[in-house]
């Protein structure tokens, strides 16, 4: 067990509701999670909770079995590897430099970079088939190579695990496809992931488990199929869809028009 | 940065330093430079040692000093044209000085403690604005406060100096556009061993400032706290420049012109911003300050008028120049 999240509940200054309800989520090594739900159902709070950037109302959250107030941020930087929801860049920067910040936590803030520094961006860079961008500059980017770079720096922290809030927004099916082919084969290597996503599909084909959330309550945890139901996902989502198994086996689901029907 | 970009730095500095040692209301020789660098105390050797050594290496330490402060506070904030006078300091600053003036404190200390005050008061207003829910330090806030409480300020300071009397409000103004005619071997002194420490601490946090530019969120991924980071760097930013007003009244542009030209030059990382920026920041100001004493001698130009002259073309070109 890398990160452990217990009954986590947060609620926002002000808010009606909780934000997050009692909400427990474990990331194991070589396991993907992906946690799925509508707009607000408390993803990405669960995923500042784990990360210990919200008060806890209740619940408790321990990475490698030690609480997690106990470490410092430097040392969860080390443990854990997070590519959030947004980027802006503000000054433009090398790949190799952005992806070198990945060491910063374990440097400090005088040693300068070594040997071991330069192959864990090197090593990093060519995991996530990017290598050939270091010298660019980031602005020069595309979508799919910027994500790919902001992949491979949470990946120069030699982290055990990674978390991914959306991390396919705004990107086409090719390279939607490559974030996630390049997880599932991290997470193959050894490596605890958790990624937050709107593809229910591809969730459905990449994860182990599947966390479905709604207004912050746990509304289904466990093996795809479980999970990605008709009854359940028309009630979370508030509209009707089709589940059908692809050949693989993994549901896939379809949303339907008024007047069909999800029978086959 | 490369070690040529080092060389030519240190080399431009060395320079900056020399020239405006040679020249001035009166030039002189490097005989008597010489002469002065090895302890020599008369004719020209003694002005040089006396007023223009002290006057030089002043406009040198301050020059850095604002420059390290608004290379610092651009990552703080996360804006390039943050201005380290943009956080309410020279309001406050110019306020506690004007009321120096007005109400006749004696003293070669009394203008300067009091700008210093001023602006130590205007940095606890911004702070506590700025201090979100008990605890979280919002830049925006701190961006904004500053240009609300700068500009409370100065308009109290317009009042005072309105209701003033004629000679003083003259010395009021000239110290408000800054200068270096006051500089002695104490303020020297004093500043030098003041801003060591605000420095040192920004210069420790280079790296923490470089994960701040990736937005907060992304800072504390990476393994920054960034609570503790943002407050040392705003307290060190608003020490440096409160210190900064206090010696020389208000300098503007050398603190936004200067990281920008360097970020062009040697990019954004502050391991290396932040030194280059302190040379180069000195440089200017130096050169800024001999253009003043030397442009109309004997008569001498507020500094700020030529640091705004000189910094507003040139930042004006690198915003179009980033822009095409």
């Amino acid at each position: 067990m890398i990160l452990r999240g217990v009954g986590l509940s947060v609620r926002y200054p002000g808010a009606p509701r909780a934000a997050l309800d009692r909400v427990t989520c474990d990331v194991m090594p070589g396991r993907l999670l992906a946690v799925v739900g509508p707009n607000g159902s408390g993803k990405s709070t669960l995923l500042r909770a784990l990360l210990g950037l919200v008060d806890l109302e209740d619940g408790a959250v321990s990475l490698k079995g030690r609480p997690l107030a106990t470490w410092r941020r430097a040392e969860i930087a080390t443990v854990l590897g997070v590519v959030s929801q947004r980027e802006e860049v503000l000054f433009p920067l090398g790949v190799e430099e952005t992806v070198l910040m990945a060491r910063y936590a374990r440097l400090g803030p005088l040693a300068p970079a070594g040997p071991a520094d330069r192959a864990a961006v090197r090593s990093a860079l060519e995991r996530c088939d990017a290598w050939s961008l270091r010298q660019r500059r980031t602005e020069t980017l595309s979508g799919g190579e910027w994500q790919r770079v902001r992949v491979a720096r949470a990946l120069a922290q030699e982290p055990e695990a990674l978390l991914l809030d959306e991390p396919t927004v705004a990107l086409d099916v090719r390279h939607e496809m490559e974030v996630f082919e390049l997880v599932r084969a991290l997470t193959e290597g050894g490596l605890g992931a958790l990624v937050i996503t709107h593809h229910l599909n591809l969730a459905a084909r990449y994860a182990d488990a599947l966390l479905l959330l709604d207004q912050g309550r746990t509304v289904a945890h466990g093996a795809p199929r479980e999970v990605l139901r008709e009854d359940i996902l028309s009630s979370v989502f508030g509209w009707p869809v089709a589940v059908a198994p692809w050949r693989d086996g993994s549901p896939q689901l379809v949303p339907l028009r008024p007047g069909e029907t999800p029978t086959r | 940065m490369t070690t040529r970009h080092w060389v030519a730095l240190i080399s431009a500095a060395v320079l900056a330093l020399v020239a405006g040692l040679l020249f001035g209301a009166v030039d002189v020789s490097g005989h008597a430079l010489v002469g002065a660098l090895t302890g020599a105390l008369t004719g020209d050797a003694a002005l040089v040692r006396t007023l223009r050594m002290p006057r030089v290496l002043l406009a040198f330490l301050v020059g850095g000093a604002l420059a390290v402060s608004g290379a610092s506070l651009q990552a703080l904030v996360r804006n390039p044209l943050a201005d380290p006078y943009l956080v309410g300091l020279s309001g406050g600053a110019g306020l506690g000085a004007v009321l120096a003036i007005a109400l006749h404190f004696g003293g070669p200390w009394a203008v300067p403690l009091a700008a210093f005050l001023g602006a130590l008061a205007a940095v606890a207003v911004v702070y506590r604005l700025s201090v979100v829910a008990g605890r979280r330090l919002d830049p925006h806030i701190l961006l904004l406060g500053g240009v609300v409480v700068g500009a409370f300020a100065g308009s109290l300071m317009s009042a005072v100096i309105t209701l003033a009397a004629a000679s003083e409000l003259r010395s009021a103004m000239l110290w408000l556009l800054g200068g270096f005619g006051m500089a002695s071997w104490p303020a020297v002194a004093v500043f030098a061993v003041y801003a060591g420490v605000p420095l040192v601490v920004l210069l420790v946090s280079a790296r923490g400032l470089d994960l701040l530019t990736l937005g907060e969120e992304n800072a504390q991924h990476l393994g920054a706290d960034v609570e503790v980071l943002k407050r040392r760097v705003y307290l060190s930013v608003a020490a440096l420049t409160g210190a900064a007003v206090a010696v020389s009244g208000v300098i503007g542009f050398v603190g936004l012109v200067v990281p920008h030209v360097i970020r062009r030059w040697g990019g954004p990382l502050h391991r290396q911003l932040l030194p280059a920026a302190f040379l180069a920041g000195g440089c200017f100001l130096v050169a800024a300050d001999l253009l003043a004493r030397t442009a109309f001698r004997p008569l001498e130009l507020p500094v700020g008028v030529v640091t705004a002259l000189i910094g507003v073309p040139v930042f004006a070109l690198q915003l179009r120049r980033s822009l095409a």
